[in-house]
């Protein structure tokens, strides 16, 4: 039977999606604007962000009626509670794309610096949020968990970024404040990974009803369970 | 019907110790293959086969028609009281089959509360408390005065009538003659509780204080509601089962039942997608 619910749902889904591709846009207008050092991106990034956090609101209050009027259960249920986490986490993704095109609009006054890894990282970053919406909008698992593989290859970047910029630091203190500025910028994108993480656990758990976060503590905090 | 009836009430089981809880698996009541139907129709239960968890409440959802109120009413034996009803099968009450018992026996074990509250229409709040004691053979006022206020109390309804004691059951609102119904199933300390839809002709308050009643009791008491409220279900219960055509579809916790079901059955009927 085709409810009517399924349409709230699916427009759910639509808007959860259409917040993931503006964040998608934030991340590569923010990056340009520090790689290009082009100060014009930072408009484009900006008007995204309002955008985000109307939507923001709007899915927050979407997902409340739902709950409130329809009482879902099962999938439902599931869907509703990822939707509501998935939104927060894009929210979040939205700010760190500010802040990099924030901390750009700085950098691009300063002399030119080694920007490390961070091309790389952005790749990775940006891969993982789109691959993590995608599976979200497919409900597809083994898409979900590929993304939680690649996120320690992006703390290994970042992690090779930090080590670059302080070398150069060391060797050159006039390049601390900007050096500082590179880290930051490594720190936002490693924190856009671990938002796409996020996604995908929440993807696993809407698909299967499958907890996998934390493992180490849901098996301490795993009773004896009963069985049917 | 079976042929064998014994009229033997059943040893009791040992009772768990004091402050002792009960062991969270520990099962009061399997049924076992159990059928039941009307003579020269189809089967109303095709072969249910489930444990009930003592000291907690259990639930039977599923759509109209599907067996559940037989599959209650078979545990105490009220369908077979149908004309043309049959029910073969298991069903084990401390390890003996009850569809072996004198049913008059077998209901002081387990009680039972309609849909809709049926209070003895001549008898006032006491005396419909007090009833299946007085049948019993229990004459000591006093005792029955402190049974009557434990089984009011236990069905939180004594401070609403304890001035009132003396007043027909009947003039009750709907929630609370509902509840002098749990009280008077409770006054004879059955091992398990039916509830047939108990509050499917009570308003949300009348309704919110069932539910509360049933947590409050369910640490002590072994429960077994049919609901169409999948949301009361889901509330009450330690265990949910959903029933679909006179079969057990899926029975199991509640929590893991209502997000993330194993049958795809359970899912469509509790998301709504037919039912």
């Amino acid at each position: 039977m085709k409810r009517h619910f399924d349409a709230d749902l699916e427009d759910l889904r639509g808007r959860l999606l259409r917040m993931g591709g503006l964040c998608e846009e934030m991340i590569h207008a923010a990056v340009k604007l520090v790689v290009e050092r082009d100060e014009a991106h930072l408009t484009a990034v900006e008007d995204w962000e309002r955008q985000v956090n109307r939507l923001h609101l709007e899915i927050d209050d979407v997902c409340l009626k739902l709950i409130a009027l329809h009482q879902p259960a099962a999938g439902d249920l599931r869907l509703i509670a990822a939707a509501l986490k998935i939104n927060s986490d894009l929210e979040r993704v939205g700010d760190q794309a500010v802040n990099i095109a924030e901390t750009g609009v700085f950098l691009c006054k300063e002399p030119h610096i080694k920007l490390g890894d961070i091309p790389r990282m952005v790749e990775v970053a940006a891969g993982m949020l789109k691959d993590a919406l995608d599976s979200f909008s497919r409900g597809d698992v083994e898409l979900a968990r590929e993304v939680i593989r690649r996120d320690d290859e992006e703390d290994r970047l970042k992690s090779q970024t930090f080590n670059e910029l302080v070398h150069l630091m060391q060797r050159d203190a006039s390049a601390i404040q900007r050096g500082m500025d590179v880290i930051l910028i490594a720190r936002n994108l490693e924190r856009i990974a671990d938002h796409a993480t996020n996604i995908a656990e929440d993807v696993i758990f809407m698909v299967l009803g499958k907890d996998i976060r934390h493992p180490a503590e849901q098996r301490a905090s795993e009773g004896p369970t009963a069985t049917a | 019907m079976n042929p064998t009836m014994d009229t033997e009430p059943p040893a009791a089981p040992a009772a768990p110790a004091s402050g002792t809880a009960a062991p969270a698996a520990e099962t009061i009541l399997s049924v076992r293959g159990l059928r039941a139907g009307y003579a020269g129709g189809a089967p109303v239960l095709k072969g249910v086969s489930m444990d009930v968890r003592a000291r907690a409440v259990t639930a039977i959802i599923g759509p109209s028609g599907c067996g559940k109120s037989t599959l209650i009413r078979c545990l105490n034996r009220l369908h077979e009281a149908l004309p043309g009803a049959f029910c073969d099968g298991e069903v084990l009450l401390g390890g003996r089959n009850v569809l072996d018992w004198d049913p008059v026996l077998l209901r002081r074990e387990v009680g039972m509360v309609f849909q809709r509250p049926n209070p003895f229409p001549t008898m006032s709040v006491f005396d419909n408390v007090a009833a299946g004691l007085t049948l019993n053979g229990e004459r000591d006022r006093v005792k029955l005065a402190e049974r009557v206020e434990t089984s009011l109390r236990r069905a939180a309804l004594w401070d609403e009538v304890k001035d009132k004691l003396r007043s027909p059951g009947v003039g009750l609102s709907g929630g609370q003659q509902q509840r002098l119904c749990i009280a008077r199933a409770l006054a004879v300390e059955p091992r398990v509780l039916l509830m047939d839809e108990p509050c499917s002709a009570l308003d949300p308050i009348a309704t919110a204080r069932i539910e509360e009643l049933l947590l409050e009791i369910k640490d002590q008491l072994t429960v077994v509601i049919v609901t169409h409220n999948m949301q009361q279900a889901a509330r009450v219960s330690a265990h949910t089962a959903f029933m679909l055509s006179g079969e057990l579809v899926e029975f199991g916790p509640t929590q893991g039942l209502f997000t993330k079901p194993s049958d795809k059955r359970t899912e469509d009927y509790i998301t709504g997608r037919f039912g």
